[in-house]
């Protein structure tokens, strides 16, 4: 086998040392009538280019010269080369969480650098090392509300990713927390009369995601203004990252819980992606996850440690501000490099070019169907209702090399025929003409139907 | 140093600031094609909302941005300089095939949501992953949604839950022993469940009289780590699965060690009902500093019809795809289908080996560490002389008598040119050395971290002082954890840099 | 390490200090000591009620947790604001460091707590294990 660095003689000589007959000593631990007497029933060992061969097949399988439309908490931006060449590097790809800061100076200042990096970019005072990703980010966020406020119920925007509020009702389920959903209005944001009359004495919280599933900004100034008055916190969740080049971030929430995919991770069919949560410097405490802090060493020198971990389950068991015992180290750091080459004025050129894509595509759009919540402003993402089926419009875009936006029905049965389309950079204009061009034909001549044969 | 190292020398580390500390405007690594749709006015399309500012987000070049990651990433140890004996955490080689094929261009870009039809690949990837590890943990179904091992714990103990909610009502208590992780009662609180301890016997495994007497229909499940922390394996395990469902409970086995068992012996042949695997430490996926990991849980046939939504099927048609459709399912984990990016990972890790590699891989494993038992044997106290597994735990209990402790010994073996042990853990060992060697180390390497500990454990009669202030070599010496944690510094200031 | 007369103390390491139906109650140095440099301490809420025996805040070093126990019964009229800043303060004078005042429920209560010849012989016999 090829990753075992050991000779059939350095086998035998190790076995004489220990003093052991054979290898099968070292296994009697184990009753006998347990032990497979047997082979696994796995592929057998396989050279590295019969392996390669394999996932290029699959690969192959998963047609990747489409151009997409999707988006829905995955989106498809350009990710500089630098980004695989720098987390390739052994020294970060094959180092342990950095307990031995003397050792792991290098992922422990990255952590630092990304901790600052997301505090500027969520407007917030402090951001932890990263989470799982962003709906668990956002359920781990509730969770850290309810600590802060020590009451027990939750109100939850239905614009919130229904992914994310799906974590959130698993999560709660078995602490009996009660969840209570405020529908969206005719510009598929948060009714502020809704909300009023949600808020009980007992909220801790109000979830919001903006932009949010319909790719709408919320009024995030008025909202808070309310949960302000109201004595509750505001949770706000953002699953398009880019979004925060020339959206203003949502500096009047107490916790923001943030899925960095957007910046550099490969869409990967669903992951790893990093979440993160950030918030105000006197909620630190309750925070869930790694932090690194700058300390000195012994000889004033700067250095970095991770710290406050009697919040974390290794110390605290039990009582932990959360299970969590990892971060996304690697797929943080590659935030952190894709932050660092758009910096300052890229992350807004680049968030500018995607705010010009989804403006025409809307605008193209609109000549030939409907665009939902139309007057409220929009990132990259809007919702489109035809009057075919949206799935049925996908399969003949599919024969384009085109992946049409994601059918809402599913998750929102009362919008009917509608679709929610992402237009990122990487969209081009001509992509965007036929998709329109094809919605158009069958917009024009072809009465409402329902799919005959559903493709998803 | 006084001794010579026979593996570390010193190498270049240049110093290097932060990233923001390079910054000034104008300077640049980015560039975005021509636009090819009119200007938007971000004022007119999002009016109050437009942002104006970026704050201190950096401006830097692209060889400034090389540079700085590249000597950042110089400071650290990883596994692909040497040994790693962290104890439970199973450092073992990253195999660089499994990058290139997560890297091709149909595995990486693909979207979650795209349709399932130009979604085969992954799909087959993630069924075919699947199948080996149901067949590697001897159970029946699995889902391979959480996203790292607590996250599976989490999910197993939802899956627990539910189960039992079925049958009448979920129960108030996990019992999970005194050797355990952190994580196994954080997990149970989060799953509203309270913790109650196992105490383990002298011989370091759970006290089989004692959970008799504790069991009663209180008790959900129990958690075990099987080998456990201390790398012993639980004999008893079938007794102890007999006890659990007399009384209706669940044996829950944390797979952190399933680098002892794989292709030797199967958890569901045993009496496991179900268990978390970690993809990032059995089956060779890069920690990666810290993360991402993956955490399958697999399950026996009762527990099937509440794994997570959603679930792969073979269609009629014979193609593969999600099946959302399950009414008794415990919700979901996290959105979309878990850390994907691992399972191809974890995937060709299992084709490289194949039934044979893989037995000899664990068989390597368990040599290893015995190896080291033996050549550590005498200069550390050994506190449980069962026998081990694929790890071991010495206690510092020699060196502490000359004040050294075990934290003081982990930080000398940095100056030796190896990573730290896993130190203070397990719980029930007063200053343990917790040593996992995994497959990947040759007998040369091993001989050299023997020497090592051996030498630190003379240096320690002679010189104690100098092992309490270790390392001595690298870039900064022990930080003070007590001024971070006092006034924390968590992100960089302007201000505070002036 | 000292420990004053005035004092009474609890097996969980506290002391209170009564005075009148008022009392100071803060832990001792052999505590202090034990937990190491301390880094947080998590203290009630002015006007909060504490039972004798139940947990009523913590005490944090780097790398441990320790709950403070009430020694008495009563409900808290002032919270020691230095400490959010300065935890520290109760590393260099454990004594004298008060975390809590309270009124007191139930004086009679203190009774049931060791003096400091019974503190000074429990510590002894704790250590000695």
């Amino acid at each position: 086998m090829r990753y075992l660095p050991k000779s059939p003689a350095d086998r035998q000589t190790m076995l004489r040392d220990i003093g052991a007959k054979s290898i099968d000593d070292l296994f009697a631990p184990i009753p006998p009538e347990y032990r497979l007497g047997r082979d696994l029933d796995v592929p057998r060992q396989m050279a590295e280019s019969e392996i390669v061969d394999w996932f290029r097949q699959r690969s192959g399988e998963n047609g990747s010269e489409f151009t997409s439309f999707l988006g829905a908490g995955a989106y498809c931006h350009y990710r500089p080369v630098i980004i695989d060449s720098l987390i390739s590097r052994g020294e970060f790809l094959t180092a342990y969480t950095p307990y031995q800061a003397e050792v792991s100076q290098g992922t422990l200042q990255a952590i630092f650098e990304f901790q600052t990096m997301i505090s500027e970019l969520t407007g917030m005072e402090a951001a932890n090392a990263s989470m799982y990703d962003g709906s668990t980010a956002t359920t781990e966020a509730v969770l850290m509300a309810m600590r802060l406020t020590g009451r027990r119920r939750v109100v939850v925007a239905r614009s919130v990713h229904p992914e994310y509020r799906e974590v959130l009702s698993t999560y709660a389920y078995p602490q009996s927390i009660p969840i209570r959903e405020i529908a969206f209005d005719q510009h598929g944001r948060i009714n502020p009369s809704e909300l009023e009359s949600a808020i009980t004495p007992e909220t801790a919280c109000l979830l919001i995601q903006s932009p949010n599933f319909f790719g709408t900004i919320e009024d995030v100034a008025a909202i808070a203004e309310i949960t302000r008055r109201r004595g509750v916190l505001l949770v706000v969740s953002i699953a398009e990252a880019v979004s925060l080049g020339i959206v203003e971030p949502p500096r009047q929430a107490d916790v923001v819980a943030l899925e960095a995919q957007s910046l550099g991770v490969p869409l990967g069919f669903g992951g790893p992606y990093c979440g993160v949560i950030a918030t105000r410097e006197q909620y630190v405490r309750q925070m869930p996850g790694r932090l690194v802090g700058q300390t000195i060493d012994r000889n004033g020198k700067r250095g970095f440690v991770l710290t406050l971990a009697t919040r974390e389950q290794h110390i605290r068991r039990e009582k932990a501000t959360s299970n969590i015992c990892t971060n996304q180290a690697l797929v943080a750091l590659m935030a952190s490099i894709f932050m660092t080459v758009y910096g300052k004025v890229g992350l807004r050129e680049l968030a500018k070019q995607n705010l010009a894509k989804a403006a025409y595509a809307c605008q193209q759009f609109s000549k030939c169907a409907k665009i939902l919540f139309a007057p409220a402003p929009r990132f990259n993402e809007f919702v489109v209702q035809t009057k075919e089926d949206p799935h049925v419009v996908n399969s003949r875009l599919l024969g384009h090399k085109i992946i049409g936006g994601f059918p809402l029905k599913k998750f929102f049965p009362e919008l009917g025929n509608a679709a929610l389309w992402c237009c990122t950079e990487t969209v081009t204009r001509s992509a965007i003409d036929t998709a329109v061009g094809m919605l158009a034909e069958s917009e024009a001549d072809e009465p409402a139907t329902e799919a005959e044969e559903v493709a998803l | 140093m006084k001794r010579m190292t026979r593996k570390a020398t010193r190498h270049v580390s240049q110093n290097e600031g932060l990233i923001f500390e390079k910054s000034s405007p104008g300077k640049a690594a980015w560039r975005l094609p021509p636009l090819d749709v009119p200007e938007a006015n971000p004022a007119s399309l999002l009016g109050q909302a437009e942002r104006e500012d970026l704050g201190n987000m950096p401006e830097v070049s692209e060889v400034e941005i090389i540079r700085h990651f590249t000597r950042l990433s110089t400071w650290n140890y990883a596994i692909d300089l040497g040994m790693y004996p962290l104890g439970s955490c199973t450092m073992k080689y990253n195999p660089r095939v499994n990058e290139a094929v997560n890297r091709l261009e149909g595995v990486a870009n693909v979207h979650p949501y795209q349709p399932e039809k130009i979604s085969q690949g992954a799909l087959a990837i993630m069924k075919t992953l699947s199948e080996c590890l149901i067949e590697i943990t001897g159970m029946d179904a699995i889902t391979l949604q959480p996203a790292a091992g607590a996250h599976g714990e989490l999910t197993g103990l939802l899956l627990v839950r539910a189960f039992l909610e079925s049958k009448g009502r979920p129960r108030q208590k996990i019992l999970i022993p005194d050797s355990a992780h952190g994580t196994n009662p954080a997990t149970a609180a989060t799953v509203g469940y309270a913790v109650e301890n196992l105490k383990s016997n002298s011989a370091g495994m759970v006290d089989v009289a004692a959970l008799a007497a504790q069991m009663n229909e209180e008790v959900a499940a129990l958690m075990l780590t099987n080998p456990n922390t201390l790398g012993i394996f639980e004999k008893e395990i079938h007794t102890i699965a007999d006890i659990l469902h007399s009384k209706g409970g669940l044996l829950y086995m944390d797979g952190a060690n399933m680098n002892a068992l794989v292709a030797k012996v199967r958890p569901g042949d045993f009496g496991v009902d179900l268990m978390h695997l970690n993809l990032h430490k059995t089956f060779s996926t890069p920690h990666g500093g810290g993360g991402p990991g993956s955490g399958p849980v697999a399950v026996k046939r009762a527990l099937e019809p509440f794994l997570p939504r959603p679930v792969i099927v073979t269609k009629a048609n014979g193609t593969l795809g999600f099946d959302y459709d399950r009414p008794q399912a415990v919700g979901r984990v996290r959105a979309f289908y878990g850390n994907f990016g691992m399972f191809t990972r974890a995937l060709a890790y299992i084709m490289a080996n194949g039934p044979d590699g893989l037995r000899q891989t664990t068989e390597d494993a368990v040599l290893n560490a015995n190896y080291i038992r033996k050549g550590l044997q005498g200069a550390y106290d050994l506190p449980y002389p069962t026998a081990s597994m694929h790890e071991v735990v010495f206690s510092d209990k020699l060196q502490a008598k000359k004040g050294v402790r075990t934290m003081d010994l982990a930080k000398r073996l940095i100056d030796y040119g190896f990573h730290p042990y896993t130190t203070a853990f397990p719980l029930i060992v007063a200053g343990a050395l917790m040593i996992e060697p995994t497959e990947s180390e040759s007998k040369e390497e091993l001989d050299l971290f023997i020497e090592a500990m051996r030498s630190i454990a003379e240096e320690v009669e002679e010189d104690p002082t100098a092992v309490r202030e270790a390392p001595h070599s690298t870039r900064v010496s022990r930080l003070d954890e007590v001024a971070a944690a006092r006034k924390p510094v968590l992100r960089w200031k302007k201000a505070s840099n002036s | 390490m000292s420990y004053p007369a005035e004092l009474k103390y609890t097996k969980e390491h506290e002391w209170i200090k009564p005075d009148g139906d008022l009392a100071a109650i803060g832990i001792t140095d052999y505590a202090q000591q034990a937990l190491g440099d301390i880094v947080f301490v998590e203290l009630p809420k002015v006007g909060s009620e504490i039972m004798a025996g139940k947990s009523f805040g913590s005490v944090e070093s780097v790398k441990a947790v320790s709950d403070l126990y009430a020694p008495a019964s009563g409900k808290v009229t002032e919270v020691n604001q230095e400490l959010a800043t300065a935890p520290e303060k109760i590393n260099h004078d454990a004594n004298r460091t008060w975390m809590i005042r309270v009124e007191l429920k139930n004086p009679a209560e203190l009774n049931t707590l060791m003096s400091v010849s019974d503190y000074e012989r429990f510590i002894q016999e704790e250590g000695g294990h």
